[in-house]
């Protein structure tokens, strides 16, 4: 839980509120993708990533 | 009071440790894992700089991070919105690693923390500092200057490619920014990636292809990819490249703008990719010499630090330079993401802490010639070197350096282990491999027989400091070869017609100075002075080496073989030794011939590293 701690933490200090449900959003849609695909590879450009 | 800086999980992994504001160890994980550009957690270079400085895991008092990773997931975030529904093949691999690893990693640092010392409450001590911050402490505190602009430009970290920071006394503060996607570390790479070389190691590749090639490709670079302005920020056309939505650099619309696919790696160069490195090169110092211009004018400052990744990009620091709108430019060795781990840690040290910066002698930096890293006693050598069964001499230092001085005029290839390992992706002469810069012979055969990489790859010159004028158009020291100038015109070699009309890689062979094998065929060097103070023994064999032939310079790459890290252990040195054709290796006091060995320990082994 600590994690959704501090990421709210860090909207409050960047003033991002915006991003919240985005970031809802894509945590469920990458979630499924983490349950679907099971594997963690890092892409090509892992300096981006 | 110590502060531990890191940096991991993206590449380079690192570990710094500051005592009392001194710069007391730094290492990356890669020369202990042997595994180059190793990203996991530094547990290594942990474990050696805590047993270097004779503490325990208990006495480090602040633990600096060299990024936030929120931030960095943050831009994750956006980009892909900002993009959608493109990048969802991109989106599709990232998320994984983030859900699983990156969020976390705050915990991640903490339960690695927690393996050297369960009883310390690693939370109350680990701090986290922004990616260019890093950078640009790493270039500013230990730089020799009291006041100083500082620009750093890299791929990117957080949000930032490109950042200007003002740095007085203890003070830094970074100015301004410019933001992802728009960077000219990743313009690079994008060529970097379309000539068919790998992105974040290629790069070197691309500036060393530069000068065979004529940047016929640049006005098209200016016209269609980036919009420069006069104060050297940018912007990029994003319908060209591929990296924020797509799992390479660049798309179709840039191979189009190129008349062609990108080059597969390891086919041959053609003069196609030598013209686009020509161009790219010529683009990135353009940008480097505005963005200078416009700092040096905005900040009133004589002096600039430079910093990031595309700060070892050392043709453009060349030009910077010789632009003269600064007095003097100091560029951090450790350019790259592993300096990250040492700028977090002075970072952590002066602005979260609030020291002063400590005396240095006049004009001195901080970085004790890079010279941070492991180093063996004598005894120790012996010890190893004796249970891989190796055949040595052991000499007294003078000996062991006029002995080599001798093999390098017969035009030897000598491994050289010295001292305390470099930190920075260069080899400095303490894990180098050397040879006769008058030898004509020497750049193919370093190249070929022992580096195992490509026949265009020049070779950079260590020269005696206090020679270096007399034999390259350059005035002032360079210890880090982190700048390019070219061979003093009188010990240049006229060209005949025929030479001048050749074209590309047949430009190679021909001897262009009295040092061809330090020579590239722009007649351009990128140097690296040598100084008695920080580093006597590499200074006194070059010094022999002058005294029997009156050249005062030496061949310098690094040690070790192509997709290797640099040699850290004189086990690793003697398996160098033994799996090329390196003629002798001079360790410590041992000197080894490889003649003398016995050639049942000879043993291949390039083909286990991972093609750079």
């Amino acid at each position: 839980m600590s994690i959704f701690r501090e990421l709210w933490r860090y909207m409050r200090a960047r003033r991002k509120y915006w991003l919240l449900p985005v970031m809802v959003v894509m945590v469920l849609v990458g979630g499924l993708l983490v349950l679907a695909k099971g594997s963690a590879i890092a892409p090509f450009i892992y300096t981006l990533f | 009071m110590r502060v531990l800086g890191l940096s991991a999980f993206y590449h380079d992994s690192a570990a710094a440790l500051v005592e009392d504001g001194c710069i007391a160890a730094a290492a990356q994980e890669e020369r202990f894992t042997r595994r180059k550009h190793d990203a996991r957690f530094p547990r290594s270079a942990i474990a050696w700089c805590l047993g270097s400085a004779g503490i325990a895991p208990g006495d480090i008092d602040h633990v600096a991070f060299y990024d936030k990773p929120f931030l960095k997931f943050e831009r994750l975030l956006e980009t892909y919105l900002a993009f959608a529904p493109r990048g969802f093949e991109s989106f599709r691999m990232a998320m994984p690693v983030w859900l699983r690893e990156k969020l976390y990693l705050k915990k991640l640092l903490l339960d690695e923390l927690r393996t050297l010392d369960p009883g310390v409450d690693w939370s109350q001590r680990l701090l986290f500092s922004e990616h260019h911050l890093s950078h640009a402490a790493s270039a500013f505190y230990a730089s020799p200057f009291d006041r100083a602009a500082v620009l750093t430009l890299d791929g990117v970290g957080e949000w930032a490619t490109t950042s200007l920071a003002h740095g007085e006394g203890a003070n830094l503060s970074i100015t301004r920014e410019i933001h992802f996607p728009h960077s000219i570390g990743l313009l690079y790479s994008a060529f970097t990636y379309y000539t068919g070389f790998r992105v974040n190691s290629g790069e070197y590749k691309v500036m060393g292809l530069a000068p065979y090639g004529q940047p016929r490709y640049a006005q098209r670079i200016l016209d269609h990819l980036i919009d420069l302005k006069p104060d050297g920020s940018f912007r990029l056309d994003m319908q060209y490249f591929n990296y924020c939505t797509g799992l390479t650099m660049t798309n179709d619309r840039f191979h189009q703008l190129f008349d062609g696919p990108p080059r597969t790696p390891e086919s041959l160069l053609t003069q196609r990719e030598m013209d686009l490195a020509a161009s790219i090169q010529a683009v990135t110092d353009e940008v480097m010499i505005r963005l200078s211009r416009s700092v040096a004018a905005e900040t009133g400052h004589r002096n600039l630090c430079l910093a990031g990744g595309v700060a070892l990009n050392c043709v453009a620091n060349g030009k910077v330079l010789r632009d003269g709108h600064f007095d003097q430019v100091w560029i951090q060795p450790a350019a790259g993401d592993a300096g990250g781990a040492l700028g977090a840690a002075l970072a952590a040290w002066h602005l979260h802490l609030g020291q002063p910066r400590p005396p240095r002698a006049d004009g001195e930096d901080r970085m004790q010639g890079a010279f941070l890293g492991p180093e063996y006693a004598q005894a120790d050598i012996e010890r190893r070197l004796q249970a891989m069964g190796a055949r040595m001499q052991v000499l007294d230092e003078t000996g062991l350096t006029e002995a080599t001085a001798g093999l390098l005029a017969g035009e030897k290839a000598i491994g050289w282990f010295q001292g305390r390992m470099e930190f920075g992706p260069r080899a400095l002469g303490a894990r180098s491999i050397i040879g006769d810069a008058r030898s004509p012979k020497m750049q193919s055969v370093l190249n070929l027989k022992v580096k195992f990489r490509e026949s265009f790859r020049p070779f950079a010159p260590s020269v005696l400091a206090e020679d270096v004028s007399e034999w390259f158009d350059l005035d002032r020291p360079s210890p880090y070869m982190l700048i390019v100038a070219d061979v003093a015109a009188g010990r240049r070699r006229e060209m005949t017609a025929a030479e001048s009309a050749l074209f590309g890689i047949e430009k190679l062979n021909v001897v262009r100075s009295e040092i061809p094998a330090a020579t590239h065929v722009d007649y351009s060097a990128r140097i690296q002075t040598v100084h008695a103070g920080t580093n006597p023994r590499y200074h006194a064999l070059i010094s022999a080496f002058k005294a029997r032939t009156g050249c005062p310079v030496v061949v310098n790459t690094s040690f070790n073989v192509r997709g290797e890290p640099i040699v850290n252990t004189p086990e690793d040195a003697f398996r160098c030794l033994m799996g090329t054709d390196i003629d002798a290796l001079a360790i410590g006091n041992c000197l080894l011939l490889k003649s003398d060995q016995d050639p049942a320990l000879q043993a291949r082994y390039e083909t286990t590293f991972e093609q750079d």
